[in-house]
């Protein structure tokens, strides 16, 4: 399953510098997986080697800020992949 | 007192074999380019054949952390670059032209997945990249903070920890976990040196844990710390714990190593393995704390430092507001205040451990950079100095590349 995947101009070098783009999977830990097919690098940059969303991203699936890769990702779900309000 | 130093043409090494002193030719005019990595990008800036003219000639991957941007020394064409953001995890790029293109590590430095139900460690940063040894043309070496080494074996496109030195450290912490901490930047993994004769010998510096050696290229290691002070642990002469801020090994002698260290200067003249304070000799009102410090490229008897005030609650601020740079000559027994051109009041800078360095010219050429962003050059071993870039972000780490 298909969505579509809005992400924020911090991953834009890895996205050819699109804002949307579109990724597979039924949860979000396996949308990384593809977006990474999709975008080597992109995902490490993101998701560290323990599987946790990076203190600074959020993700949002339908509006609603997500932490937990396992979430899933429903039929027609858009997901958001954007920079907190932080960072340094 | 220090020891005074032994014949370099009859030092001996580690080994215990005699070795001539190397000495690498002097160039007296080429073009020297530096590498100014910033919390905001990495700048690079040119000079002229005769070092008097600086400008900046470009950024690389600008707002980004880059923590350390280096050379390779073994083919003097590939750039390797550590970089994070503030939301972005830690990456390694690697550049085959000059840094017109990059192209990012397939596998960063990171740890293992931990099992389930624990918790396993995260890169924060890559600090530290070094060249592996010159036997060896696609190994490259890194130092994260928190505490671990990586090692590449295919230039720098996929790293690896290194398990040996990670069950070391777990051992250290096991006997004294009081004894392997975090500084106020984390716990740096820093001062990974290659022994030239050896690609098996090496050491690598932790703050704050100490000064280790291995002889095996990773697989074991050994502390090396005697004589080094940690005031800031019960025990102040422990095995280990002590916070060393950047060693270096002399170019011209792989024996002579230099320390400058939370508590002090120091020099280490192997085979020993006792380090000798030789920061007591540098003036009582400046002290011998700071975070640099600098070997010269040809005569193992020169280093510099740059103090910092280390009294009170710490400022880590030049000692009086009034910067300079110290000189010995004599391998820490004197040392020369080196101040002109800096301001003479009111200026406090901070120079961190990996931004100040030597070039190999002759007179040799040294250059810091603050952490205010300014960047200062001397083109008579420390004799005068001159400001040849200001207002730049936060300099982390500063390196001299002779093309």
């Amino acid at each position: 399953m298909t969505v579509p995947v809005h992400v924020s101009s911090h991953l834009r070098s890895y996205t050819h510098g699109k804002a949307d783009v579109q990724a597979e999977g039924a949860t979000l830990a396996e949308l990384m997986t593809d977006l990474d097919h999709r975008f080597p690098g992109l995902r490490f940059r993101v998701v560290d080697e323990q599987d946790h969303i990076r203190p600074h991203m959020n993700f949002f699936v339908q509006g609603s800020l997500v932490r937990d890769l396992a979430s899933p990702v429903p039929a027609g779900a858009e997901v958001l992949i954007l920079g907190a309000l932080s960072g340094g | 007192m220090p020891t005074r130093t032994k014949s370099r043409a009859t030092r001996k090494t580690p080994h215990g074999a005699a070795r001539p002193a190397r000495k690498p030719p002097a160039r007296k005019s080429a073009p020297v380019d530096l590498y100014l990595s910033t919390i905001k990008g990495a700048f690079v800036m040119k000079g002229d054949g005769v070092r008097r003219s600086w400008h900046i000639t470009g950024t690389h991957f600008f707002g980004s952390e880059t923590n350390h941007l280096i050379l390779d020394p073994r083919d003097r064409t590939t750039l390797l670059l550590a970089a994070r953001t503030g939301h972005l995890g830690p990456t390694v790029f690697r550049s085959g032209d000059g840094g017109r293109t990059w192209k990012e590590a397939s596998r960063p430095p990171a740890f293992p997945k931990a099992p389930e139900g624990q918790t396993g460690a995260v890169v924060e940063r890559t600090f530290f990249l070094a060249a592996g040894h010159a036997s060896r043309p696609d190994v490259w070496w890194a130092g994260t903070v928190p505490h671990a080494l990586f090692r590449s074996e295919d230039g720098g496109d996929t790293w690896s920890l290194v398990a040996g030195f990670q069950t070391f450290l777990a051992s250290l912490k096991e006997r004294k976990p009081a004894h392997v901490g975090a500084t106020p930047g984390g716990a740096i993994t820093h001062s990974i040196l290659v022994d030239p004769r050896d690609a098996r010998h090496m050491y690598v510096s932790l703050s704050a844990a100490g000064f280790f050696e291995t002889r095996d290229e990773g697989l074991t290691w050994t502390p090396m710390n005697e004589g080094s002070s940690a005031d800031f642990l019960p025990e102040p002469f422990a095995e280990f714990g002590q916070d060393p801020h950047c060693v270096v090994m002399s170019p011209a002698d792989p024996d002579r190593l230099y320390q400058q260290n939370h508590c002090g200067v120091y020099r280490l003249d192997r085979p020993g393995t006792r380090w000798d304070r030789i920061g007591r000799n540098l003036p009582k009102d400046v002290g011998d704390i700071g975070f640099p410090i600098v070997a010269h490229p040809r005569d193992p008897d020169v280093a510099w430092v740059f103090p910092m005030d280390g009294t009170d609650v710490w400022p880590r601020t030049s000692p009086g507001g009034k910067p300079a740079a110290f000189r010995t000559r004599d391998g820490g027994i004197s040392w020369t205040r080196q101040a002109k051109g800096f301001p003479p009041a009111n200026g406090f800078f901070t120079v961190f451990r990996q931004a100040m360095k030597a070039d190999t010219r002759d007179p040799v050429g040294l250059y810091l950079g603050t952490t205010s962003g300014e960047v200062w050059a001397s083109r008579d071993e420390g004799g005068s100095w001159m400001q040849i870039a200001g207002h730049l972000p936060r300099i982390l780490s500063l390196e001299v590349v002779e093309p």
